[in-house]
């Protein structure tokens, strides 16, 4: 008897359906997606402690003062920074459902990732032809893991990224492209976060010491 | 009365189109909420490379603690306006995932360097600690004269 009225005031309340739909996602996949991220975040951590621990060991060679020249870490760290708000609107142009407009943000987000690796791989070959190869040095070493898996990561990014560009221009914005999008945008947002880092700790530091 | 908007909404959409996959989390964001966090992060790179470019700090130690604030404060915007990460989304399973790390990732960072910037004064016998655990005995002192200038090396 008492049953009654709870039953008919819990179906009154729309909040109850919005409360049951949250408890069973239809898709894990964005989720999933982002438990990688966090144990990609544990790979890049034990990185940055390495390089925290090794970080001065030079072996009487060249120190990070001596390597880094801060104006061309800008101009790369800019260039990310503009390939994360390109994604943004590439993100914002598939929800308009614009096809064409999502494509043209994605190919400029892949242009900027690509002028990322390349400024990286040209400071990278400046460095070892100064003779500033990984064996060099304990420094030179736990510097070219990081922040070449860095870029190794950001590389991935871009074949992803034009694979899904393909993806799109034969299927257009069916669901399963949306999701592959935003995984990716996950994955590339990621990057840049870990980049902060990168510029931070072992560049800006790396010269004040 | 939020919680009812939101329902509401949630409803409408679900009537309007079939795929809920856009819907199932929380949203991506608008152009105002990019452009915001676009105009934060380049303000908070800027600042922290000016410091260190233009030489502002006399000290390097008070410039690094500063240079790592900023990146702190630059990852958190980050985190909210392009990772877009919320209390709410994926019913709080991605936050509790992050927070999980962010402990996994501070354990590791400061656990590594706590171990090994403190190696050097737990592993190499000097000679006053020597001096000082040594009690009577001909041994201590042999030892004391024999591994102090070897220890040394």
């Amino acid at each position: 008897m008492s049953a009654t009225p709870a039953a008919a005031a819990a179906k009154a309340d729309p909040t109850t359906f919005y409360v049951q739909d949250e408890h069973h996602p239809e898709n894990g996949t964005l989720l999933g997606f982002w438990i990688y991220l966090m144990s990609d975040c544990l790979i890049f951590a034990v990185l940055f402690a390495c390089y925290g621990v090794l970080g001065r060991n030079y072996a009487a060679g060249p120190t990070g003062a001596d390597l880094f020249d801060l104006s061309i870490v800008a101009v790369n760290t800019t260039m990310l920074l503009f390939s994360s708000i390109t994604y943004g609107f590439a993100m914002l142009a598939m929800e308009k459902n614009g096809k064409g407009q999502t494509l043209f943000w994605l190919a400029v987000t892949g242009l900027f990732g690509l002028a990322f690796v390349c400024i990286e791989l040209w400071e990278f070959s400046h460095l070892i032809h100064e003779g500033a190869t990984p064996q060099r040095s304990a420094f030179l070493s736990s510097f070219f893991a990081l922040v070449g898996t860095h870029g190794l990561h950001v590389s991935f990014g871009i074949i992803w990224l034009v694979t899904l560009m393909a993806q799109v221009g034969r299927r257009g914005l069916i669901p399963e492209n949306r999701r592959r999008l935003l995984c990716l945008s996950m994955f590339w947002h990621f990057l840049d976060v870990v980049w902060i880092g990168v510029f931070t700790f072992v560049y800006l530091m790396g010269v004040l010491r | 009365m939020s919680a009812d908007a939101h329902a509401a909404a949630h409803e409408t959409h679900g009537a309007g189109h079939g795929h809920d996959l856009e819907h199932s989390h929380a949203g991506h964001g608008s152009m105002g909420g990019y452009l915001l966090g676009f105009f934060l992060s380049a303000i908070l790179t800027a600042i922290p490379f000016w410091l260190v470019m233009g030489d502002v700090f006399r000290d390097p130690r008070t410039a690094a603690i500063t240079v790592l604030v900023f990146a702190a404060m630059q990852i958190v915007v980050h985190m909210i306006f392009f990772l877009h990460m919320n209390t709410k989304s994926e019913g709080g399973w991605t936050m509790l995932a992050a927070i999980f790390t962010i402990v996994l990732v501070v354990i590791t960072l400061s656990g590594s360097f706590w171990v090994m910037f403190h190696l050097n004064a737990n592993m190499m016998p000097a000679h006053v600690p020597m001096e000082g655990m040594g009690g009577p005995g001909g041994m201590n002192e042999m030892t004391n004269g024999v591994s102090g200038p070897h220890g040394a090396h």
